[in-house]
């Protein structure tokens, strides 16, 4: 009985099963295996162009690297111009400034001495009248009596004689 | 929670020893020869077609749900009506169904001389039923995942989407691709449906409540027109080599000239592969029910053994049942898996190229 295959049952199962078949292998399965092997392939795609962009980063990277190098080198070379150019200028500064200084100061010094020796020709100057000065008003002090007016004209008679022999 | 298996279990066993107890203290010394054999009848009934799908029975009141059945009678044409029309009379619209003999659980016709004859029977029965449910079930979800997939096709899909495209990804690659070998991509949908079909009934088959529980794969006619449409598409596809083999195999020229003795055997080859295909698949999901229903049946047959026996054999046959479950769930995909390997297997050899040997020798 179990191994007679009904009638029924064979209609059904023909019907069902071929309603099943022709709806899964038209709609169903061959749609779902497409999509996942384009998403494989999508994803195999990316991650080869990832793994490209990663490559091209990295050489990226390393030009940046080389030019940033290069950029430090630069800079450290135009620094050390930089401070050799601005010690060049202090020093030349300073040598000017110096010169012109003791040119000054000579210059002063010049001034000074000038001024000093003015300044004492003119003392010599004044002391040699006041001296003349003191020395009339003392002459005319003793010169006031006759006599000693006598005395003085014979003195420097004989002091001349004197000289004169 | 882990208490919980523990308190299931001391309730299935109080339960099952009080109605055990039930049992005993009826006054079944009458029934008790009839309740004997009833085991075989019992699983019989349950592993066959039936023309409404009995749930249970309270009291004397059974609860079963009427499907429809349709009937040409050669005599007296078309006949659509609902299972349940037998509750009231035996006899309706000429039809009954028969108790005794040849067609014993089906709808015959009495005709003049009173013999049984069987009409055109196309009735939605408990099978039929089941098989329609399951056939709309599968399509229904392979659909579901298929719009998934052309809605957002470089989307990862997860849930049971994903465990889908994991499952139909897993028979493509790892069943179909090497068995079929070359070419699988033309095959691989209808082996695939082939799977998922076989599948699904078998696991539909282990649910005991209501659209489940119909033994679907383990009736003949299922796994025949299964069988039968793998065998016309091995043999359809089927390649030159693959005939020459079977009608002028490379044996000694005795063994195939006066009498063909090998091309004959390897005839019969072609379709013992499919009718193994067939029996296989039936045997092993009727085997797998009416272990099931045996072993319940167990807590039935214990009964007048005694309270004592009665209730550790039910605790038996619990546990038994249990590691039949898994058994089963085990054997539902490995029953589809073989089906559709053997079959994809078949489709490979029935597409072999020809062997280059008598080429070489020549060079």
């Amino acid at each position: 009985m179990l191994l007679l295959p009904e009638s029924g049952l064979l209609f059904w199962m023909l019907l069902s099963f071929g309603a099943v078949v022709f709806i899964l292998t038209k709609y169903g399965f061959p749609v779902i295996i497409k999509m996942v092997v384009s998403r494989k392939t999508y994803i195999d795609e990316s991650l080869l162009i990832a793994k490209q962009a990663y490559i091209e980063m990295d050489k990226v990277k390393a030009a940046g690297e080389v030019i940033v190098d290069n950029a430090r080198r630069e800079q450290v070379k135009i620094l050390n111009e930089a401070t050799q150019t601005r010690d060049l200028l202090i020093n030349d500064a300073k040598d000017k400034a110096i010169l012109e200084g003791k040119k000054m100061i000579d210059e002063a010094r010049r001034q000074i001495q000038l001024e000093k020796e003015d300044a004492i020709s003119d003392i010599r100057r004044q002391v040699a009248e006041l001296s003349v000065d003191i020395a009339e008003k003392v002459l005319r002090g003793k010169l006031e009596k006759k006599d000693e007016q006598m005395n003085m004209i014979n003195r420097l008679l004989d002091e001349i004689n004197i000289s004169k022999s | 929670m882990k208490r919980l298996p523990k308190i299931l279990f001391v309730l299935i066993f109080f339960v099952s020893s009080l109605s055990a107890n039930l049992y005993a203290n009826e006054p079944v010394q009458k029934t008790e020869q009839n309740e004997e054999l009833n085991v075989r009848e019992f699983i019989l009934e349950h592993i066959s077609d039936s023309y409404s799908w009995h749930i249970t029975k309270i009291g004397e009141h059974e609860i079963s749900i009427p499907l429809p059945v349709i009937v040409y009678s050669n005599t007296t044409g078309w006949h659509v009506f609902m299972a349940s029309a037998f509750h009231q009379s035996k006899v309706y619209e000429g039809l009954t169904i028969a108790e005794e003999g040849k067609y014993k659980g089906k709808i015959v016709e009495i005709d003049n001389k009173g013999s049984e004859v069987r009409p055109f029977d196309i009735s939605i029965t408990k099978n039929v039923f089941s098989l329609l449910f399951s056939s709309i079930l599968l399509i229904v979800v392979i659909l579901v995942v298929a719009r998934s997939f052309k809605k957002n096709p470089m989307q990862s899909k997860s849930g049971f989407i994903g465990f889908m495209e994991m499952f139909i990804m897993n028979i493509n690659y790892d069943v179909i691709k090497p068995c079929v070998g070359k070419d699988y991509k033309r095959y691989a949908p209808y082996l695939l449906t082939l799977f998922f079909f076989v599948f699904t009934n078998n696991v539909l088959g282990l649910i005991p409540i209501f659209p489940g529980g119909a033994n679907v794969t383990g009736n003949i006619a299922i796994t025949f027109v299964l069988a039968i449409i793998t065998f016309l598409i091995v043999n359809i596809s089927g390649s030159k080599e693959y005939w020459r083999e079977i009608l002028w195999p490379d044996v000694p020229f005795w063994l195939k000239a006066p009498i063909p003795l090998m091309p004959l055997i390897e005839l019969v080859g072609v379709f013992t592969k499919p009718f193994a295909l067939m029996i296989r698949l039936f045997a092993n999901m009727l085997a797998g029910h009416s272990i099931t229903l045996g072993l319940t049946c167990l807590v039935f047959v214990t009964v007048k053994m005694g309270p004592a026996m009665n209730t550790s054999m039910t605790v038996l046959s619990f546990l038994f049942n249990v590691f039949i479950g898994f058994v089963e769930i085990l054997v539902a995909y490995i029953q589809a898996y073989i089906f559709t390997m053997l079959s994809a297997v078949f489709i490979g050899l029935a597409r072999v190229e020809p062997h280059h040997k008598k080429e070489k020798f020549k060079i």
